[in-house]
């Protein structure tokens, strides 16, 4: 309930802030706001994991004008054998406000959809753009309640074999401020995850791709694992498709 | 609907193979919509014409696509009117949208101009609109529809306006080559996937095999350092076009490569093509192989004859030139698109049965040095950076005090090399481009200093120092670069065309063809510089998008200079509206133009008359650039002091 109430207020803070930084944005010639959306599946994925294959996904979607968007994203996994399972949701909504030619600082709201521990609610701040070398780069403060927070850092790069065929490769952390042992997290860096994924864009849209998927849990984090009978380092093959619109 | 429309007292249907002589004849509108649009367009003489605008589906790709036509045909109706004559168009919108016609380089009153929210409401659907002016000039123009995108999907033609006094250059034939780019997509929609993803159209990007061989060429530690200020900016080097062949068929009045546009000789014979560039997004490099050409009009006004073989036609230029091919044999026209994605192709030919060979389409030429606005500067110095603060110190610094001794010119020459291809054949390169900014305003006027426009109220004119300065409002999202030492560059055939072994006709070869067309004393000045942002694809006007500007005034029969500075790394063809565009090329010599391709990192400035009063359009003719908001309204209004006289006269 108390979870319940500060997404509510955040996410009406959000709205709020996002009506009136829009409200004003750019307007094309004849009046029309020129207001744009777009949803990026970046990655739908079949794992082959130890205990079954396990369906991933990644995607965000936003909406706005050249410089105020209202952000969504969610990424999750789901056992798919043995009737199915959701291993973990996660959806963030964000207000995106471009303060540099390649940046865009987040201002949002978290929520973690845990299948049989409680949810986590979270404020995030974070910035997202291209660094130099086009390197796709996302950095995420996220507040939680009973003082938990959680710091991602995220970063992925674009190789051209040709106009069509590229490799991917991409890294993940997450560092914790507090223990969260009702979810297995230590304190400090929790996992680290990279990805290297090789998609054939059949339309810029529609890219099949393959690939491996290598995650690795830190410090308690390895250690709950461990006690759980589960393995710190994992790595999957991984199959999928990316798609936008 | 069944109204018959009124056909022009005169009219007159030539050449094409098209049942053009169907075209608005005992059909009626509905009839006449519901069929299939034609592709060539027929030519119409009068002073008095009735156009219909409507939907129709064309089929150029084999596929029936909806298309926006004048009388049914893409592209629309050749108009030929005589000077001294006022011409009378009733234009009826059978659109379930908004439309308008704009005669791009007219002289007219601001009211007939047809920029919808400038000078009328536009036309709505099902209304009429009569559009009267007297033709106060002569020469090859085109007209296009100012309302949304319907200029890509069909809406534009040819517009010949024959002199009252005899042409002093006499042909055995004359014809209107109008290039443009046609796509599939809806236009909303390719818009739309540039604000999502800018480089969607772009398939020439550099792959991981051009750096293993450049690895080879060049050697490791060459590529690296070559490649840094691109990853260092996040920018490609091949970006030369936002929207490609991967979606555009080009084509010659209407005709795609394959259909083959021909235009018949007898050898011996002179020839008159008046090459119009109507595209929405594409710039053309054209040449007859085996043909030289000799230009005898640019955007209609009479040029000093010169003799060429390739040019580079920026969108919404004109050109005129005379051909006079001796031989009995087949000629290419040939106007490959300026990223080397595709090409417009026609054919001359004294027979029908003839067609030349097609030449290969070029490689694709790699941005450099010039093009990023950096002169002769080392790497290291760019004004461009990540973090907004960190940029703003950086270049203002540097542009500042910009001192030669202290450039690393030993480095510099390696970082020059990169770009060798490309910049070999420009001996003027280097050093004039090196001088003309260092020595920043002052130098390519030879007069007395012209005072810089300032208006508090205006964020278009800031105080400044010096034109290649950067204004405050440059610094911000929607600006990815900021040129350091933009140069002029007008004897610069551009990239691409700068090691041809022929002729490649530049701004600098032209001069207005009756010596000076107006003074060449300006009383003001007013910078612009072009901006954008590639990634996000934001255009604008020193940073400023049309929706946060205000107009920019002109006094009534002010002579005031234009500087343009290009800080992006695309070329943009600069259209002002009703007034004359005079290039200053130096040495107190003008080129009268009504639109100015402008080339990545070039500086140049021309001069104006605001001899029109009214509200004109100033935009990049590039259409979604100009969408984006790389546009500005240009307010010709009574000079102040006969404002005050008018309003004391009034109380």
């Amino acid at each position: 309930m108390k979870s319940l109430t500060i997404t509510n207020g955040a996410l009406t803070a959000l709205l709020a802030l996002f009506a009136l930084f829009t409200t004003t944005s750019a307007q094309a010639m004849e009046g029309v706001p020129a207001r744009f959306g777009q949803i990026l599946v970046d990655q739908l994925e079949a794992r082959d994991a130890d205990d079954g294959t396990v369906a991933a996904w990644s995607a965000n979607a936003w909406y706005g004008g050249d410089i105020n968007k209202l952000y969504f994203a969610t990424e999750g996994e789901r056992l798919m054998d043995r009737g199915g399972e959701t291993e973990s949701l996660e959806t963030r909504l964000a207000w995106s406000r471009a303060f540099a030619p390649y940046w865009d600082w987040q201002l949002g709201v978290r929520r973690d959809w845990q299948p049989d521990d409680p949810n986590r609610d979270w404020v995030s701040v974070g910035v997202m753009g291209v660094a130099p070398y086009f390197f796709e780069t996302e950095a995420n403060l996220f507040l939680g309640e009973s003082g938990h927070s959680e710091l991602r850092l995220e970063a992925e790069y674009e190789l051209l074999f040709t106009q069509r065929l590229i490799l991917t490769p991409e890294v993940e952390a997450s560092l914790y401020g507090k223990e969260d042992r009702d979810l297995g997290i230590g304190k400090g860096l929790a996992t680290v995850e990279a990805g290297l994924r090789l998609r054939y864009e059949i339309r810029r849209e529609f890219a099949p791709y393959i690939g491996v998927h290598w995650e690795r849990k830190f410090g308690d984090t390895a250690d709950f694992a461990r006690d759980h009978g589960e393995d710190a380092s994992d790595t999957l093959l991984v199959a999928g498709i990316r798609v936008w619109y | 609907m069944t109204t018959s429309f009124s056909l022009p007292r005169r009219r007159f249907v030539q050449g094409l193979a098209l049942g053009g002589t169907a075209l608005g004849l005992g059909l009626t509108p509905t009839q006449l919509f519901a069929r299939q649009g034609q592709t060539g367009a027929p030519e119409l003489r009068g002073n008095q014409f009735q156009l219909n605008i409507g939907a129709a589906d064309v089929n150029l790709t084999g596929r029936n696509r909806p298309a926006t036509l004048v009388n049914g045909s893409l592209p629309a109706p050749t108009l030929r009117w005589r000077e001294g004559e006022t011409v009378t168009l009733r234009v009826t919108n059978h659109l379930p949208e908004t439309t308008s016609i704009h005669w791009h380089g007219l002289l007219l009153p601001f009211q007939m101009d047809g920029v919808p929210g400038l000078s009328f409401d536009g036309i709505s659907p099902g209304e009429t609109f009569t559009y009267q002016f007297p033709l106060r000039q002569s020469g090859t123009y085109w007209y296009h529809s100012h309302s949304g995108f319907q200029e890509q999907t069909g809406l534009y033609g040819g517009l010949i306006i024959d002199p009252a006094e005899p042409d002093p250059h006499t042909v055995d034939r004359d014809y209107a080559v109008v290039l443009s780019d046609w796509s599939d997509q809806d236009p909303k929609r390719i818009y739309a996937t540039l604000k999502k993803l800018s480089h969607y159209y772009n398939f020439s990007e550099r792959t991981l095999f051009d750096t293993l061989r450049d690895f080879r060429e060049k050697g490791v530690v060459r590529t690296l350092k070559d490649r840094h200020m691109w990853n260092r900016m996040r920018m490609s080097e091949t970006d030369l076009a936002d929207v490609t062949g991967y979606t555009y068929s080009f084509l010659v009045n209407g005709h795609t490569p394959a259909a083959n546009w021909q235009a018949r000789f007898e050898p011996g014979e002179r020839i008159k093509l008046r090459f119009i560039n109507a595209s929405a997004m594409t710039i053309f490099d054209l040449r007859i192989p085996g043909l030289d050409m000799t230009v005898v009009a640019m955007d209609g006004q009479p040029v000093k004859p010169v003799r060429f073989h390739e040019c580079r036609l920026g969108v919404a230029e004109t050109l005129d030139v005379i051909v006079e091919p001796k031989d009995h044999r087949a000629y290419t026209l040939f106007a490959q698109t300026i990223d080397r994605s595709g090409y417009a192709r026609g054919t001359l030919t004294p027979d029908s049965s003839l067609s030349a060979e097609v030449p290969e389409l070029d490689p694709v030429p790699l941005l450099g040095h010039r093009e990023m606005g950096m002169g002769a500067m080392d790497h290291g110095v760019m004004g461009h950076d990540s973090g907004a603060m960190k940029t703003m110190d950086h270049s203002r610094m540097n542009h500042g005090g910009m001192d030669h001794g202290d450039m690393n010119h030993g480095d510099m020459s390696g970082g020059m090399d990169h770009g060798s291809m490309n910049h070999q054949g420009m001996n003027h390169g280097t050093q004039s481009g090196m001088d003309h900014s260092a020595m920043g305003h002052a130098n390519h006027d030879t007069n007395a200093a012209v005072p810089f426009a300032v208006s508090a109220d205006n964020p278009d004119l800031p105080a400044r120092q010096s034109a290649t300065e950067h204004a405050d409002s440059e610094y911000g999202p929607g600006v990815d670069m900021r040129a350091m030492s933009p140069a002029p560059m007008l004897d610069d055939p551009g990239i691409g065309l700068r090691d041809r072994g022929w002729k490649v006709l530049t701004y600098a070869d032209l001069e207005y063809a009756h010596g000076l067309p107006d003074s060449t004393r300006p009383e003001r000045e007013i910078v612009l510089h072009l901006t954008g942002n590639m990634e996000r694809y934001m255009w604008s006007f020193n940073g400023i998008p049309f929706a946060d500007a205000e107009p920019l005034e002109l006094y009534h029969n002010e002579r005031v200079r234009l500087t343009l500075v290009n800080d992006t790394m695309m070329h943009h063809p600069i259209h002002l509206h009703g007034l004359w565009s005079d290039l200053e090329l130096g040495d107190g010599r003008l080129l009268r133009k009504h639109t100015l391709l402008v080339k990545p990192g070039e500086k140049l400035s021309y001069l104006v008359r605001a001899d029109a009063l009214g509200r004109w359009a100033y935009h990049c003719h590039l259409l979604y650039h100009m969408e984006a908001g790389m546009f500005r309204e240009v307010r010709v209004v009574p000079p102040p002091q006969s404002r005050h006289q008018h309003q004391e006269g009034h109380s």
